[in-house]
């Protein structure tokens, strides 16, 4: 009995693998095909050298880095807020950080377009420089289901209301209580909320597009739709930048302060 | 008299349409340690929130040192707290949980760094410094927030049920510790526990809270031996509750369960045919007739229970039931259970509860 249910939960688990790494391994090969007849790296080496992977890359590796620091500073302060003071607003806040996932984006870009249009009272779109600040404002608004959550999370781990109390009568004000309470507290969940923030960016291709930036999605896209092997190789160098990201969370959280109620 | 170093007046704290405080008052003098006791929900931690700034009230004043903090948010008040939850900040260790207050004021890290290092003496964890919150004992982590509340010298010290999640023998001890070092310090004190135990053995004054009102204040022997009201009487100690009535007010008669007792002198204000409650403590009741208790009661022993160094007797008298205690004898047997006894006690121990 013990061993027939051993065997269907390794066949269930050996299904589920295979789901997920048979199509992997298939792109993997198929991007080292692009030399007849024999496995090369060819189609990594043209990416890597082509310098429109470059420029879009790094394009997009900054504007990931300003939504982040931006989701952080919109994201935290509110969570901790909401957990302390105005708790039965929570679901109200929960609804409203859901809505970009019902929200497609292109909806959400075109409202942009309207909205900041060059003719409008804040015209965005008006500069480049307006448009990438638009774009960064756009990234946040879609990762804030993802960062909200992580942020809420590691704060339903600590006492919010003691801890902010206790750093309250030894004379600390709110700045002090964030960024020398708080924040440490919820690093972990924070860097969580930043890397899966950065894997949405590197990849997002609606937004970039139709506001025109020179973001990683769009050449993704368009390297796929003019080339063979490339597509396969940049799908495998993103897959690789997802999972470094998910590794960092895992060996940050590591050094993450230990509570002294939940010591392991 | 001099003018006292708190003075909480006429305080109320209202939630929507609850009122948790009304018309709360209270001096405490300088070095004081005062306790906060009752049950849970009847608004003695409302209170110490209040004056650590934690609640608004919703009406009267708190005043500090001749200083009205009733509207200074808690990082102006120069307050020391201890928490319940201990509340160590977990990304901090030791000496950096107990340096924050000291850091945040301004002082310089060397006289911090001195600062810390005399805290962690005073409460005998020299070598903790560089531990982290969550590698400690419950004990050692409230020895810590104690040393953390006390380390920037705040003019009044404020205690949350600091010993309420420790285990009964580290409470018994710690209270003891804090109680010295405060002495030690002579800083104000005020303790919030609904422990009377903890409250009658380190309080200078108890303040026995009810409903949101303070039913009685003073001192842990008058708070035990002289209850202003049956609830304090109820709450505080063991409490044998007799009915009975008033046979001749004059002379302070009363019967109870058809035996006559006579308390001269306590029932003032009380007619014949009253129906009054009686109150005696066990320890004021003795098994048999003994010299100094001048009044008795017979009846018949329902109970006994062998707890050590202490025999804990039920006598049935009518319809109540008495408890005392007795210390254990080797040499005499304990008395057993269905054998006719008689009390006795002396009138003035028994309590009329109003």
């Amino acid at each position: 009995m013990k061993q027939g249910s051993r065997f269907w939960a390794w066949l269930v688990f050996g299904v589920g693998t295979t789901y997920f790494i048979l199509p992997l391994l298939a792109t993997f090969e198929f991007s080292l095909r692009k030399r007849r007849g024999e496995y090369s790296f060819d189609a990594y080496r043209s990416v890597f050298e082509d310098p429109n992977f470059q420029t879009t890359f790094t394009y997009s590796v900054v504007v990931a880095i300003f939504t982040i620091l931006l989701g952080v500073l919109l994201v935290v302060p509110t969570a901790y807020w909401i957990r302390l003071r105005l708790p039965n607003l929570r679901p109200v806040v929960e609804f409203i950080t859901l809505l970009p996932l019902v929200i497609p984006a292109i909806v959400i870009v075109f409202g942009y377009i309207r909205m900041f249009g060059s003719n409008s009272t804040l015209p965005f779109l008006a500069t480049a420089r307006g448009t990438d600040v638009l774009l960064v404002i756009g990234y946040a608004v879609l990762a804030l289901p993802y960062m909200y959550r992580a942020v809420d999370t590691g704060l339903r781990t600590i006492d919010v209301r003691t801890l902010t109390e206790a750093a309250q009568i030894l004379g600390a004000g709110w700045t002090t209580i964030i960024a020398r309470i708080i924040l440490p507290n919820v690093l972990i969940a924070v860097l969580s909320g930043a890397f899966l923030s950065f894997a949405i960016v590197i990849g997002e291709f609606t937004m970039a597009s139709l506001l025109n930036r020179p973001a990683f999605g769009p050449y993704l896209q368009n390297i796929g739709a003019n080339s063979a092997y490339e597509p396969s190789a940049l799908a495998i160098i993103s897959f690789a930048i997802t999972w470094g990201c998910m590794s960092l969370i895992q060996i940050l959280s590591r050094f993450a302060p230990k509570s002294a109620n939940r010591p392991n | 008299m001099a003018d006292p170093f708190l003075s909480i007046q006429h305080v109320r704290k209202s939630f929507g349409a609850t009122t948790v405080v009304e018309d709360f008052s209270l001096d405490v003098e300088p070095g004081e340690f005062v306790s906060f006791l009752g049950p849970s929900g009847c608004g003695k931690t409302t209170v110490l929130r209040m004056v650590a700034g934690f609640e608004e009230p919703s009406a009267g004043k708190i005043v500090v040192a001749g200083k009205d903090i009733t509207r200074l948010k808690p990082n102006q008040r120069n307050v020391g707290m201890v928490f319940q939850a201990y509340a160590l900040f977990p990304n901090l260790t030791v000496a950096q949980n107990i340096a924050f207050g000291l850091k945040v004021a301004g002082m310089p890290k060397a006289d911090a760094d001195r600062r810390v290092a005399e805290m962690l003496d005073i409460i005998k964890l020299p070598q903790m410094g560089d531990r982290y919150p969550y590698q400690l004992s419950g004990g050692q982590q409230q020895r810590i927030a104690l040393a953390r509340a006390i380390a920037p010298k705040p003019k009044l010290l404020l205690l949350d049920e600091p010993l309420s999640a420790l285990d009964a023998k580290v409470r018994v001890s710690l209270r003891e510790e804090i109680r010295s070092i405060q002495k030690k310090l002579g800083i104000t004190t005020i303790f919030v526990t609904h422990d009377q135990e903890e409250a009658l053995s380190i309080s200078d004054r108890i303040a026995v809270m009810y409903g949101g009102k303070a039913e009685q204040v003073g001192t842990p022997f008058e708070i035990y031996n002289r209850p202003a009201t049956k609830f304090v009487a109820n709450f505080v100690g063991t409490l044998n509750v007799l009915e009975g009535t008033v046979t001749d007010a004059a002379s302070g008669m009363v019967r109870v369960n058809s035996q006559e007792v006579a308390l001269k002198g306590k029932l003032n204000g009380s007619k014949s045919g009253d129906t009054l409650s009686l109150a005696l403590r066990p320890e004021a009741i003795s098994l048999g007739r003994q010299p100094g208790r001048d009044s008795s009661l017979a009846g018949e022993i329902s109970e006994v229970h062998f707890l050590g160094s202490v025999i804990r007797v039920r006598v049935g008298i009518g319809g109540s039931t008495v408890s005392l205690d007795t210390f254990n004898s080797p040499a005499t047997p304990p008395p057993a259970v269905g054998e006719k006894a008689e009390i006795s006690f002396a009138s003035s121990d028994m309590l009329v509860l109003h």
